[in-house]
């Protein structure tokens, strides 16, 4: 197995938000984690990246322990995450965020053709690359989280809500490119609130109710399920059957 | 032609700003320690104080034992002698942080404070009891004692070294900060702690590191003070501390040019009401410049309000 978490419990203090989670990915697929808020679908993400840790049940990747890691080994194996809220570096420039997101790496060349690839896939970081990341756009800002958590060269790359408040033609910008990144070859997790556009890009998604599994399957039978259709996509997209 | 009477106002003036400019330079020193831990652990270092005053007791034993200046010449003793002090001075902060602060770090923030003022009473006290409370001589050999008359102004050689010491010490930490891949990582370190890991930063490191760094330079700058005033005593970090620490605040708490530029003002201000308002009122001085700066920029000269992080 690739990636996988098994029985995953997490607290808060004395709150547990996770209870028994178990969740599977496989190498080169496009996850969608869906819920409502406070789910427990950035807290699942997290944990991955060993900012959180489990108070029991483990993550394995390549059949190797992740959970008792210190977060920038998870990065050295190849996981890395564009945040919830982006969460870039506000006083410093999109380069310099660019280049903390090849922190790990060592080798200068590998980081030049690393910054190559982002600005092809972003030309907006590459026009805006001596500008403060604080004052770019939401738009911007959410391609700079993008292409910085993409500089390590990740084998994984966990997205939490990359579409939050940016406008629908971005979003579109921002789906598209995720696509090309996992047809370059990078597996990808995505945690997302616009359900519908997820499930399309996605192979496989879970939905989480109160912070365990409810539902697992394949994308495309998501998209068809009636709960989810009630639950997450605001009702049917098709006309109902009886007139089609 | 002059009339001899014009020119001594502007002389006393010049005269003040050098004295300004040195005593600055040190608060500036001592204030990027408090500001760059301030930067990465929103803490104050309230035995940063200490660590001053234990570089300039260190470097005075460094100075009078192994009789280096003896066998090297002054200058070079006191130059190795001072690279030493910054590195005996970094590594107990290092030991400080781990032994005072690190196993607080979940704790809420007040403990920390308490541990600070804790670690603070313990230092000054241990140098207390290792060296004594009277005040203590730095060799006068190692103390450069000729002034230079420039244009009518009687300039201490130590007053222009002190400076450029401090102006040397203050742009290699500036260039290191922002110039190079530890100094951004330490930099990312200060604005999203939980950022910077996703990026594969040992954070504990980065702060290991900004633990060495402002001991380091506050170590150096009490040194550096032994060698201007050449006379030291146990408890002068109190005050010293509380000045940088103000002139930090000054400059903006967590801003580094800011800790530079509140040092230098601070000591300029101070020499200036010491010498056209009154010498007793030095130190009321200092936080009269405070209070107002604090008035009009309640965030400090060039510390902002950073947008808020959505």
């Amino acid at each position: 197995m690739y990636l996988e978490l098994c029985d995953l419990h997490v607290k808060y203090g004395n709150v547990e938000v996770l209870h028994g989670l178990n969740l599977r990915v496989e190498e080169g697929e496009i996850v969608a984690i869906l819920g409502a808020n406070g789910a427990g679908k950035t807290t699942t993400l997290m944990s991955i990246s060993g900012l959180v840790r489990p108070s029991s049940g483990g993550i394995l990747f390549k059949n190797k322990p992740l959970h008792a890691l210190p977060s920038h080994r998870v990065v050295d194996l190849g996981i890395t995450q564009a945040p919830e809220g982006r969460r870039v570096f506000g006083t410093l420039t999109v380069l310099e965020n660019l280049r903390l997101g090849a922190f790990t790496l060592k080798d200068r060349q590998v980081v030049k053709n690393n910054l190559r690839w982002i600005f092809d896939l972003f030309p907006r970081l590459e026009e805006r690359r001596s500008q403060l990341a604080g004052t770019l756009s939401g738009g911007e800002q959410q391609m700079l989280a993008i292409g910085r958590a993409l500089m390590a060269n990740p084998e994984v790359l966990l997205l939490d809500e990359p579409s939050l408040g940016l406008a629908p033609i971005l979003v579109r910008f921002i789906f598209d490119t995720i696509r090309a990144i996992n047809k370059s070859g990078v597996t990808i997790v995505l945690v997302e609130q616009n359900a519908r556009a997820a499930l399309k890009l996605a192979r496989r998604g879970y939905v989480l109710e109160v912070g365990m599994v409810a539902m697992e399957n394949t994308a495309a039978a998501l998209l068809a399920d009636t709960a989810v259709q009630n639950a997450y996509l605001g009702g049917a997209e098709t006309r109902p059957a009886g007139l089609s | 032609m002059r009339r001899p009477g014009e020119d001594v106002p502007m002389i006393e003036f010049f005269q003040q700003l050098s004295n300004g400019l040195a005593v600055g330079g040190i608060y500036a020193l001592v204030a990027l320690g408090y500001t760059m831990v301030y930067g990465v652990l929103k803490l104050i270092n309230f035995a940063h104080g200490e660590l001053f005053t234990l570089g300039a007791y260190l470097g005075m034993t460094l100075l009078l034992s192994f009789g280096l200046s003896g066998i090297l010449g002054p200058l070079p003793a006191v130059l190795i002698i001072f690279a030493m002090i910054t590195g005996l001075v970094g590594l107990s902060g290092f030991v400080l942080e781990r032994a005072a602060y690190r196993p607080l770090r979940q704790s809420n923030r007040l403990a920390a404070v308490v541990s600070a003022l804790g670690a603070s009473i313990f230092l000054q006290n241990a140098i207390m009891l290792f060296y004594g409370p009277n005040y203590q001589v730095y060799p006068e050999e190692t103390r450069v004692t000729i002034t230079l008359s420039v244009l009518g102004l009687d300039i201490p050689l130590m007053r222009i070294l002190l400076f450029l010491a401090s102006v040397l010490l203050m742009l290699a930490m500036y260039l290191f900060i922002h110039k190079t891949k530890t100094g951004t990582a330490i930099r990312a370190v200060a604005t999203d702690q939980g950022a910077a890991r996703l990026m594969g930063i040992d954070v504990n490191r980065i702060i290991s590191l900004v633990f060495m760094i402002g001991p380091g330079l506050g170590g150096a700058a009490g040194m550096l003070l032994g060698l201007y005033y050449g006379q030291i005593r146990y408890d002068m970090g109190t005050l010293y501390g509380l000045k940088a620490f103000t002139a930090a605040i000054i400059g903006g708490i967590g801003n580094i040019p800011g800790a530079m530029l509140g040092g230098i003002l601070l000591g300029v201000a101070e020499a200036m009401g010491a010498a056209y308002v009154a010498p007793a009122w030095k130190d009321a001085f200092a936080f009269l410049v405070l209070i107002v700066i604090l008035i009009f920029r309640p965030t400090g000269l060039l510390g902002e309000r950073v947008a808020d992080k959505i």
